[in-house]
């Protein structure tokens, strides 16, 4: 009868396929056990994991990445999910940097927990964790690269809206992602320094344009449609403010709906020209990354642990660690018509 | 013996209009309409206001020319899933040339970008008519490879807006009698195919293939040829759907046109393009991009937080299918009783 | 008496057993045996050329990531070889995850928050089979609109928050693997599911019935098979397994969101097609499925550990279904063209 024979062939076959890859799983001698620490030569094989690809912002950082790389003699590669907002997609790379056995991970988090355990079993297997720009769980990293603090990231954006729009009338955000770490830290204390110092001015929506050009570009028609009474706009993604400030520059509601928040000068220069934009804020992505490659690398190579007071070098100047494993930049940078020629990233 | 009456000029022009009410695209229109009624109620500008009126012409425009491709494929009984990843590498290689050549004449890459289209559309068709597999998961494979070629050749860079001459942009939002360019395009185009679709042979053929492709070959069409045909003009609709999202988002990068495919299928069905092919007008698929993307953009006026809008589409799509099952079951039935009576 | 010449089953695409041939060439000479035996070169190749890929860490990370694809294509094979489709085990996925959330965070423990996933896995699957054989819309559309709707309704209940609070002592059970082999414990779960989807598939009449639905339809409901009732049971059973896949996904991964694993159909439609089951229905087997997602999965693994981008295994996995069904086609056209001089000319008709 056809059916026993061919079932039989069939289960022969799964206990096949199965068995191969149990074989293959358990005969390699190559096991991940940890490097031992204090080895003679350090692992300075990196990986920068940002939170998406062909985002300017991060591009511009793994120059600084690059950079600094070579300075110490390391290699690095740059891989992250092609879509914005994708902790998933982070943590199948994250995966693959601890089998790979880097020396360290430089990781702009999608979400502030759900790559915590990718993150602690690389961290269980030797890599270095640095996160950057948008941290994780203090638990689940080595070091956290901050360009700034977020109060100081906050009140500068709040001010210069406040400023354009006579501190008073109602205001949007277009954020990045609804879980990005740093976007929320960003926005909450927006919302503290709009209560505590702007009382008239009211924050009527919030919207996602999860560092997506088109979805950022419809997500500002949609608010200006949705909310006649818009005076201003606070982007603090540098996707999200090139496209509102694109669909602004052709809108009627250009000059009449402000808009600022973080920006890089090359995409804001043709805007701040034509007036749709008056003044943005950053800080040097280069600079950011790489700072924290240096920080990677001192962590690799055993100088520094991440306990506070830890002093490493990166380049010439001397950083200090801070509170909770964190390593500041420094103070956000104002941007406008005066000074934004001289500046090319 | 029975006789007929001689229909009167008058009877002609009621029965034509009263078709034309009952008819599935003045339904899809009449929702439409209130659609736009009921936000601009809540908020004039949506549709009072320039940017309002250029907006609700504009945005779907890009989903309406996919769609138009999409509904002469399903009509034919297939289906195209890789229009999203032609649209992503089209818009991309658009931005490319502009970059390597600013001179580049902007009528001519809108050519350009519809001939690569059809090139693509081509190899579905192919591997389609000729290989006899079916069309779901040729263009399944073509959407995984395509969308890798993409993002290959894209690496981690994305044309920015500054980088493409701005008489291109300017087509973006560029008004001809207060209708944007770009509609007027995708108007035309619709013109175009409707007419072929309803009034040529290869365009009735079409719906002969999708009603009975046995019946259709035991009759001696050429199969295979108009199948090739359907598929290269959805490779070249959604061509040319890439030039004009470069022309009005500007920033291309190697997502562009995800999800696409769904969205142009989605209004082909809810325009009245029955999926099992056969029936339906591109007019239609049309109204339907429209419908779909005007709720998009109306919940949010609305006060219905936009997370919403995909159920919306989702319940839309079952509800016009389960309309038009209804309404073939009547006319089945009407028809027999017909036939019976005579 | 007239004989009428109908079209070759070949020329469909679907294959019947040819008893004419030995068994070792019948059994061996299949679609399942060459995706298996591509899966095994390619096992090979990648343990010998990619550095670290053939241990049990990597093993199991592999076995961790393409876990949710191996549960729905069990049940997306046996809907597919009914001739039927569902598009919509993505969106079932993400609106099970989103359950289990939802749950969770009201406070019930992981075992009836689960349970209530699936049973909403349960429903939505129900949904789409009462459209498919009451109504009798077809399959592509329907769940072409159950897509959009499970989706939409998911990604509107949270928004565009994510719940990342579970209860740790499931998280880690999710992520523990076998003793040293680096097996994953959902493995076992996944090896009993397996069987018994075999047994189901092969061994019952049920099953039997499943592929007479896809060789025809009528023929098989004039044979005594209820059809209707075998293929809502079948949409039930894909909206369970979503469902599953949708619980270990969100429990894997520490992260309910509305848009978990968008796209994920078109992954498994990918993997069973690439497996040897046709889309037309009537033929397929589960150890081609399996053999077909390991492929897949072994490709993107052992290309990632090279720091090759997903866009490459992209290419590969769209060129590998491409050729895979126009290799079956130019096959079938091999063996008409073998088959028919054999035949002789066609009996001449005479009235």
């Amino acid at each position: 009868m056809l059916g026993k024979s061919r079932a039989g062939i069939r289960a022969l076959a799964g206990v096949a396929v199965m068995s191969m890859l149990l074989i293959a799983g358990c005969s390699s001698d190559d096991t991940a056990t940890p490097d031992a620490s204090g080895s003679a030569t350090a692992n300075l094989k990196m990986t920068f994991l940002p939170k998406n690809l062909g985002n300017p912002y991060f591009d511009t950082s793994f120059k600084g990445v690059e950079a600094a790389v070579a300075d110490f003699g390391g290699t690095v590669t740059q891989v992250g999910p092609a879509k914005g907002d994708d902790p998933a997609g982070q943590v199948s790379y994250i995966n693959t940097a601890t089998q790979q056995q880097v020396g360290g991970l430089i990781v702009s988090a999608n979400d502030k927990s759900a790559i915590c355990d990718a993150l602690k079993e690389a961290m269980t297997a030797g890599v270095k964790v640095v996160t950057f720009d948008s941290d994780t769980t203090p638990d689940c990293r080595n070091l956290f690269v901050n360009q700034a603090t977020a109060e100081g990231i906050a009140k500068v954006q709040v001010d210069i809206i406040a400023s354009e729009i006579g501190d008073a009338g109602e205001i949007a955000i277009l954020s990045a992602s609804a879980n990005a770490t740093n976007q929320n830290a960003w926005i909450e204390m927006m919302k503290t320094e709009l209560a505590a110092n702007h009382p008239n001015i009211k924050l009527v929506d919030t919207v996602y344009g999860n560092d997506d050009d088109q979805t950022s570009f419809d997500k500002t028609a949609g608010l200006i449609s949705a909310h006649p009474n818009l005076k201003g706009i606070i982007s603090p993604t540098t996707v999200g403010i090139a496209a509102a400030a694109r669909y602004l520059s052709t809108s009627d509601s250009k000059g009449k709906v402000m808009l600022t928040g973080l920006g890089t000068p090359n995409q804001m220069r043709a805007f701040v020209e034509d007036g749709t934009v008056t003044e943005f804020a950053l800080w040097n992505p280069e600079e950011l990354g790489s700072l924290a490659a240096y920080a990677a690398a001192a962590l690799a190579k055993g100088e520094i642990t991440g306990k506070e007071g830890d002093k490493f070098k990166a380049g010439d100047k001397e950083y200090t660690v801070g509170a909770d494993a964190t390593v500041l930049l420094g103070e956000p940078y104002r941007f406008n018509k005066d000074n934004i020629a001289d500046f090319q990233f | 013996m029975t006789t007929v009456a001689t229909p009167t000029f008058a009877s002609e022009v009621a029965s034509r209009f009263g078709s034309l009410a009952r008819s599935r695209e003045t339904g899809i229109f009449l929702a439409f309409a209130l659609v736009v009624i009921a936000t601009t109620v809540k908020n004039p500008a949506f549709l009072f206001s320039g940017d309002g009126w250029r907006d609700l012409l504009l945005t779907p425009a890009i989903v309406a020319v996919v769609a138009i491709g999409q509904a002469m494929v399903i009509i034919t009984r297939s289906v195209d899933l890789s229009v999203g990843s032609i649209v992503g590498l089209s818009a991309y290689l658009v931005g490319t040339l502009f970059v390597a050549m600013p001179g580049f004449p902007v009528a001519v890459m809108f050519l350009v970008g519809i001939a690569f289209g059809a090139l693509l559309g081509l190899v579905n068709g192919a591997l389609v008519a000729f290989g006899k597999v079916p069309a779901m998961v040729i263009t399944l494979g073509t959407l995984y490879a395509f969308r890798g070629i993409n993002v290959a050749w894209t690496g981690s860079n994305r044309i920015n807006a500054s980088d493409m001459p701005a008489s291109f942009l300017a087509l973006g939002t560029k008004q001809f009698l207060t209708i944007p360019v770009l509609t007027l395009i995708a108007l035309a185009i619709l013109v175009a195919v409707a007419w072929y679709m309803a009034n040529t042979r290869g365009g009735r053929e079409f719906y002969a293939i999708g009603s009975d492709p046995a019946a259709a070959e035991l009759y001696g069409l050429a199969k295979t040829r108009r199948v090739l045909v359907a598929f290269v003009a959805s490779g070249a609709a959604s061509g040319l759907g890439g030039v004009l999202f470069a022309a009005r988002y500007g920033t291309i990068n190697s997502q562009v046109g995800d999800g696409l495919e769904l969205q142009a299928i989605g209004a082909a069905v809810i325009g009245g393009v029955a999926i099992v092919g056969g029936s339906g007008t591109v007019v239609g698929a049309v109204l339907g991009a429209y419908l779909l993307l005007t709720i998009n953009r109306a919940l949010p006026v609305l006060g219905i937080p936009d997370f919403w809008q995909r159920a919306v589409v989702g319940a839309l799509i079952i509800g016009a299918i389960i309309l038009d099952r209804v309404l073939a079951n009547r006319q089945t039935k009407r028809l027999r009783a017909e036939r019976d009576a005579a | 008496m007239t004989t009428l010449l109908t079209a070759e089953p070949a020329a469909l695409g679907r294959t019947y057993a040819n008893f004419g041939r030995p068994a070792w060439r019948r059994l061996l000479f299949t679609r399942e045996m060459a995706i298996i035996a591509l899966l095994s070169v390619v096992v090979i190749t990648a343990s010998v050329m990619v550095p670290k890929f053939a241990t049990p860490v990597t093993m199991g990370y592999l076995l961790f990531d393409i876990t949710p694809i191996l549960f729905i294509a069990l049940a997306m094979a046996p809907v597919m070889i009914t001739g039927d489709i569902d598009l919509s085990v993505g969106s079932m996925v993400g609106l099970s995850g989103v359950t289990l959330g939802l749950c969770s965070q009201a406070g019930l423990s992981i075992p009836v928050a689960a349970l209530a996933a699936l049973a909403v896995g349960a429903l939505g699957g129900l949904v789409n089979g009462l459209l498919v054989t009451r109504i009798g819309l077809p399959a592509l559309a329907v769940t072409i609109g159950t897509l959009a709707l499970y989706r939409g309704i998911a990604v509107g209940l949270l928004g565009t928050t994510a719940i990342t609070q579970f209860d740790k002592s499931w998280t880690t059970l999710v992520k523990s693997r076998i003793g040293t082999t680096g097996i994953p414990m959902v493995m076992i779960v996944f090896v009993v599911l397996l069987v018994a989807f075999s047994i189901v598939l092969h061994y019952t009449p049920f099953g039997r019935g499943v592929f007479a639905i896809g060789l025809s339809k009528d023929a098989a409901v004039f044979s005594g098979v209820k059809a209707d009732r075998t293929r809502l049971v079948l949409f039930v059973v894909s909206g369970l397994m979503a469902a599953l896949a949708g619980i270990y996904y969100v429990l894997y991964y520490t992260s309910a969101r509305g848009d978990n694993a968008t796209g994920m159909e078109l992954q498994v439609i990918a993997a069973v097609v690439l497996g040897g089951v046709s889309v037309f229905g009537g033929r397929g087997a589960l150890h081609g499925v399996v053999a077909g997602v390991l492929l897949i999965g072994v490709l993107s693994k052992a290309l990632q550990l090279v720091n090759i981008t997903s866009d490459v295994v992209s290419i590969i996995t769209g060129v590998l279904l491409v050729g895979s069904v126009i290799a079956g086609s130019v096959m079938n056209w091999v063996q008409s063209r073998r088959v028919k001089p054999a035949l002789g000319p066609a009996p001449s008709t005479t009235a």
